[in-house]
C-alpha cells in the first residue's frame, strides 16, 4: 500500500518540502560489515571502456549534417551593446546561421560580467563559426563595473537578503569567554576546470529535442530546456552515458545548450556547440571567493562560549548563497552563535556549486580560528574539538541520524600523535608540523529517485535508472548493489544510466547525494525482483517463499536444495522479471549529516616560503560504504583538490577591468601528479541505522571540506605563523611569519 | 593530400594546413580516445606517441607528422596498462585516461622500471582534475613490476 507523506529534502544545505510516495513494505537494513559484493572493493564496471578511450563523451558526439557553434562573449564586465551587426558573419563561408541579443533570452545586448553570451553562430566547421565571430560588428558603450566589494556592501549590491541567524545571546558568550580570538579570513575563487569542457550537442527528432550534454543533472536540464522552448517536459530527451567531470559546475542547461538548441532548431540540422578552455575558465563557475570576520570566545578547559561571524560572500552577478555559515553554525556545541551572509553582487562572473559549497570556505576560517584558540588557551587542538563536540544538531537540537565523528577523532589520534617525530624533524630553515581539521557536510540525499531492474531467462540484470555518472563510480555501485540483493556476481548486472527516455526520474549527482539516492531505489527494485524470483521458485519447487534465498547465482533453500537462477527465470522463456524501486524519506526529525577528520603534516621553509604537504591521513563517516576501491579514490580526488585550493590555485580578476587573467591552465595552476604527498585514509563503515534501506551516505564532498584548513593549521604548528588566506602562495606564508615574528617582538619588549 | 600511419594502418586525408593531429585523428578518422581538453597544449589529454615519443596532438600540425608511426590509445587497447589502469582505479570521469595511458607507455618503453620519482617527473605533463594521481603511479607501479612494461 502506498502512502503519501510530506518530507524535508535537502541539496547543498537547501531544504524544501516535498511530497514522496513511501511503500511500507519497505526492505530491512543489510547486517554491518562487507556483504557478498557491496563493502567489498570493486573494480569500475565501464573502466575498460573509460581506459581504452572507447567511453562516448558528449565531445565524442558526431551526428550526420552536424554544425558546430560558437559564441560571442562580451569582452568587457559592464557594458552596453549600441549597435550590432550580424549580416556580416552571415556571409561568412561555411555559416549556416547567425542570432543576436533578439533572438533568445541567453543572448544579451547588456552584459554584466565578462563572458556573458551576446551573439552566436552555427557553420559547418568550428575554425568556421569562429571565424565569423570575428566578423561580427559591435558597438559597445563601456560602463563603470561594480568590483570592490565594500562599495557593493555600500550600495546593498546583493543577489539576494543578507541571511541572519542568532541563537542565545553572544555578548553573554564572549562575556563568559577567558579567551577571545578575533581574525578576518580570505578565501579566494577557484574554477572547477573538469577536462571535458562544458558542451552539449542538439538535435531535434521532430517535435522532440534530443539533447546530449555534458551533466550532472539530465533531469534537471530537460526541464530547463523544456521551459525555454515551452516544450512538454517528455519532449525534451537529455542524454549523458559518459561524462568528463563536473565538480558542481555542470548541474544546470547552461547557455551553451540553449544556444545550440535554438540554432539546431533553426537550421534543422544537429548543433554542436562547445566551450572553449578558455570560455570555460571565464564563464562556467566558479567557487566564489569570501572575506570571513570571525571572533570565538571560550573558557579556559576549551568550551566554547560564543562565536560571531560575519561572511562576504562575493558572488559575482548571479549565482545563490552557499552555506558558508554552516560549519559556525552546526560543528560545535556553542550556546552562543550569531552569523551573517551577504550574497555580494559584483560584476564578475557568477559562482556555482564547487563540491561542498560554503562549508569548503567555512570551515577553512573555523577551524583556523579554533586552533589559533586552542592555541591561546594553550589546549590540545584534536581534545578542544571533542570537548566541543556536539551530540545533537545545535540549531534546533534534533538528533543526528548517525554520527560517528569521536571514532573518527579516535582514529586520528596515532596520526596526530606523530606530531612530536614530525615536528623533529624540522631542521635549518626547513620547518615541520601536524595540523588538524574537521570535517562536517550534508551527504544523506534524499528522495524522489526511482529504478527499474529486469531480469531476463539467462539470469542476467539490467538495472535501469537515469541517473549520471559523473566519474565518482556510482554505475558500479548500483551493480554492487544490485547484485547483492539478487544474490548474482556483478558480472551479470548491467546499469543503463545516462538517457532520460531510458528509465526513470533520478537525482541530481551533487551534493554528495547519487548513492544515497539512487542506491536505496535500485535495492528496493531489486528486492521487488528477488521477492518475485523466490515466489516463482516456491511455486515451482512446492516450497515455503520464507525458507528461499538468492545467493551466488542461485535461489538456496533452508533445507539444502539449491537451483541455478536461471532455472527459475528459464521458465518464463522470453519473459522477463521486472521490479520497481522507490527512495523512501529520510529520517523524520532527525539531522543527516556526515563527518570526518584530517590531519596534514607540512614543511615550510621559512626563508623562502615554500610549502611542502608531505602527508594527509583522513578519517570520514559516510554510513556504509558500497565500494572500499571507488570511496578511496573520491577521498584522494577530494584531498588533491583541496590541495589546489589550498596552495595553488587562484582565479585572478583584473581589479580594474574586471576581466579574468587566469584563462588558460597554464596561468591558472592546477595539482599535477607531482604534488600529491601521501595519502592515508580509512572510512568508520557502519551503516547509519535510520538512513533508508542501505544506510550509506554520499563521499563526493567530505574530503575536500577539512584539508585546507589542516594544512594551515600544519603550518602554524610548525612556524608560530597565522596564515588566514587562500591560496598559501610564498607571500602569504612570509607574510604571516612576518607578523609572527612582530608579535614575538612586541611580547618581548612588553 | 597528407599520409598517415596511425596504429599500424596507413591513411590518406584531406586536410587543411591547419588542421591539428589530434583534430585529424577525431574527425577525420573518427578515433575519438584521443581528447581534447585544453587545445592549446597545457593539459596532455590529446598525448599520442610518434615513433614512441609522447607528443601533444593538439599542438601538433599533421602535416608536421610525415611518415612517423602515430600510436593512440586505440592502438594500445590490449596494453597490461589499461587492465592495471582499471584494477589500481586510476580512471574517475575517464577523460584524461587514455592520455595518460599514452604517455605512461612511453615511459615504460623508454624506462621498464621507473621510480616513484621518474614516475612522477613523466607524468606531470598529464592533468587529472578527479585527482586519480595515487593510482596512476600505483598503476605503472603494478605493470613495472610485473615486467610487461615493454
Amino acid at each position: 500500500m502506498a502512502r503519501l507523506i510530506k518530507t524535508e529534502k535537502e541539496v547543498e544545505g537547501r531544504y524544501t518540502e516535498q511530497w514522496v510516495v513511501v511503500e511500507e513494505d519497505a526492505l530491512e537494513q543489510w547486517p554491518e560489515g562487507p556483504l557478498q559484493t557491496v563493502g567489498r572493493p570493486a573494480t569500475r564496471v565501464d573502466g575498460l571502456a573509460r581506459a581504452r578511450g572507447e567511453a562516448r563523451y558528449t565531445q565524442d558526439i558526431r551526428l550526420p549534417g552536424m554544425l558546430h557553434a560558437a559564441v560571442l562573449r562580451s569582452p568587457h564586465a559592464r557594458a552596453r551593446v549600441k549597435q550590432v551587426d550580424l549580416a556580416p558573419a552571415r556571409g561568412v563561408l561555411g555559416v549556416r546561421e547567425v542570432i543576436g541579443p533578439d533572438d533568445l533570452a541567453v543572448l544579451t545586448d547588456e552584459p554584466n560580467y565578462e563572458g556573458q553570451a551576446i551573439a552566436a553562430v552555427a557553420a559547418d566547421t568550428n575554425g568556421q563559426a569562429r571565424a565569423a565571430l570575428d566578423a561580427i560588428s559591435i558597438e559597445w558603450e563601456l560602463l563603470e563595473p561594480l568590483l570592490d566589494v565594500d562599495q557593493a556592501l555600500r550600495q546593498e549590491s546583493y543577489v539576494d537578503d543578507p541571511k541572519r541567524y542568532e541563537r542565545g545571546d553572544v555578548e553573554r558568550g564572549f562575556a563568559e569567554a577567558d579567551a577571545i580570538v578575533e581574525a578576518e579570513y580570505r578565501t579566494q575563487s577557484v574554477l572547477h576546470n573538469a577536462l571535458e569542457t562544458h558542451q552539449s550537442v542538439c538535435e531535434w527528432e521532430g517535435d522532440t529535442l534530443v539533447v546530449y550534454t555534458s551533466t550532472q543533472f539530465l533531469w534537471g536540464v530537460r526541464d530547463e530546456v523544456a521551459g525555454a522552448f515551452d516544450l512538454p517536459k517528455d519532449k525534451v530527451r537529455v542524454i549523458c552515458r559518459f561524462m568528463g567531470g563536473g565538480f558542481g559546475a555542470k548541474g544546470s542547461a547552461g547557455d551553451y545548450t540553449l544556444i545550440a538548441a535554438e540554432l539546431a532548431r533553426r537550421t534543422g540540422r544537429p548543433v554542436h556547440c562547445r566551450l572553449d578552455r578558455r570560455e570555460e575558465n571565464v564563464n562556467s563557475g566558479n567557487r566564489n571567493p569570501t572575506i570571513q570576520k570571525l571572533r570565538l570566545g571560550a573558557r579556559a578547559d576549551g568550551t566554547l562560549t560564543a562565536i560571531d561571524a560575519e561572511y562576504q560572500c562575493l558572488l559575482g552577478w548571479d549565482g545563490w548563497l552557499p552555506p558558508t555559515a554552516g560549519p559556525a553554525q552546526m560543528l560545535y556545541a556553542c550556546d552562543h552563535v550569531r552569523t551573517l551572509e551577504y550574497a555580494v553582487r559584483l560584476n564578475a562572473p557568477p559562482m556555482d556549486a564547487f563540491r561542498a559549497p560554503g562549508f569548503v570556505e567555512g570551515t577553512f576560517g573555523l577551524e583556523c580560528a579554533l586552533d589559533e584558540l586552542a592555541a591561546k588557551l594553550d589546549l590540545d587542538p584534536l581534545e578542544l574539538r571533542r570537548r566541543n563536540h556536539a551530540d545533537h544538531d545545535p540549531m534546533d537540537e534534533r538528533p543526528f541520524s548517525g554520527k560517528e565523528l569521536m571514532e573518527c577523532y579516535r582514529r586520528a589520534e596515532p596520526h596526530w600523535e606523530r606530531r612530536h617525530e614530525v615536528r623533529a624533524r624540522s631542521e635549518g630553515p626547513w620547518k615541520h608540523g601536524v595540523g588538524i581539521a574537521t570535517q562536517l557536510w550534508y551527504g544523506g540525499g534524499g528522495p524522489p529517485s526511482y529504478a527499474w531492474v529486469r531480469l531476463s531467462g539467462d539470469g542476467t540484470a539490467t538495472v535501469l535508472t537515469a541517473m549520471q555518472d559523473i566519474g565518482t563510480g556510482t554505475r558500479t555501485a548500483m551493480a554492487q548493489i544490485a547484485a547483492e540483493e539478487l544474490g548474482l556476481p556483478i558480472e551479470r548486472v548491467t546499469v543503463e544510466l545516462g538517457d532520460t527516455a531510458h528509465g526513470p526520474y533520478a537525482t541530481v549527482s551533487g551534493g554528495s547525494s547519487t548513492t544515497p539516492s539512487v542506491g536505496p531505489a535500485v535495492r528496493a527494485a531489486a528486492g521487488d525482483v528477488a521477492r518475485q524470483v523466490r515466489e516463482i521458485a516456491a511455486q515451482r519447487f512446492d516450497l515455503e517463499e520464507r525458507v528461499l534465498s538468492l545467493a551466488d547465482g542461485k535461489v538456496n533453500s533452508a533445507d539444502g536444495g539449491s537451483w541455478p537462477i536461471e532455472e527459475i527465470t528459464g521458465l518464463l522463456e522470453d519473459g522477463q522479471i521486472l521490479g520497481n524501486g522507490a527512495r523512501g524519506p529520510n529520517p523524520a526529525g532527525m539531522r543527516v549529516m556526515t563527518y570526518g577528520i584530517q590531519v596534514a603534516e607540512v614543511a615550510v621553509d621559512i626563508e623562502t616560503g615554500e610549502i611542502m604537504v608531505e602527508r594527509i591521513y583522513a578519517v570520514h563517516d559516510v554510513g556504509r560504504v558500497i565500494n572500499p576501491l571507488g570511496a578511496e579514490s573520491q577521498i584522494e580526488g577530494g584531498i588533491i583538490q583541496a590541495i589546489g585550493h589550498s596552495l595553488s590555485e587562484q582565479r585572478l580578476l583584473d581589479p580594474q577591468s574586471g576581466k579574468v587573467l587566469t584563462r588558460t591552465l597554464d596561468a591558472y595552476k592546477l595539482p599535477t601528479i607531482a604534488d600529491v604527498p601521501e595519502i592515508v585514509s580509512e572510512l568508520i563503515d557502519v551503516p547509519d541505522a535510520h538512513l533508508t534501506n542501505l544506510g550509506s551516505k554520499g563521499l563526493g564532498e567530505p574530503p575536500i571540506v577539512p584539508t585546507a584548513a589542516a594544512i594551515t593549521n600544519a603550518i602554524r604548528d610548525a612556524t608560530g605563523a597565522d596564515v588566514r588566506s587562500l591560496p598559501i602562495t610564498r607571500e602569504e606564508i612570509l607574510h604571516a611569519l612576518r607578523q609572527a615574528r612582530d608579535r614575538e617582538a612586541t611580547k618581548v619588549v612588553a | 593530400m597528407v599520409e598517415l600511419n596511425v596504429n599500424g594502418q596507413a591513411y590518406e586525408l584531406d586536410a587543411p594546413v591547419e588542421r591539428s593531429l589530434a583534430e585529424a585523428l577525431r574527425h577525420d578518422l573518427g578515433l575519438t580516445g584521443t581528447k581534447i581538453a585544453c587545445d592549446e597544449g597545457h593539459c596532455g589529454a590529446c598525448t599520442v606517441q610518434l615513433d614512441g615519443v609522447p607528443v601533444l596532438s593538439c599542438i601538433t600540425l599533421v602535416h608536421t607528422v610525415g611518415d612517423r608511426e602515430v600510436t593512440t590509445i586505440e592502438g594500445l587497447a590490449e596494453h597490461p596498462l589499461v587492465e592495471a589502469f582499471v584494477e589500481a582505479d586510476a580512471t574517475q570521469c575517464g577523460f584524461c585516461t587514455p592520455g595518460q595511458i599514452v604517455s605512461a607507455s612511453a615511459l615504460l618503453e623508454a624506462n621498464p622500471n621507473p621510480s616513484g620519482d621518474e614516475i612522477r617527473h613523466a607524468m606531470a605533463g598529464n592533468l587529472c582534475r578527479c585527482g586519480t594521481y595515487p593510482k596512476i603511479e600505483r598503476a605503472i607501479h603494478a605493470v613495472a613490476a610485473h615486467g610487461e612494461g615493454g
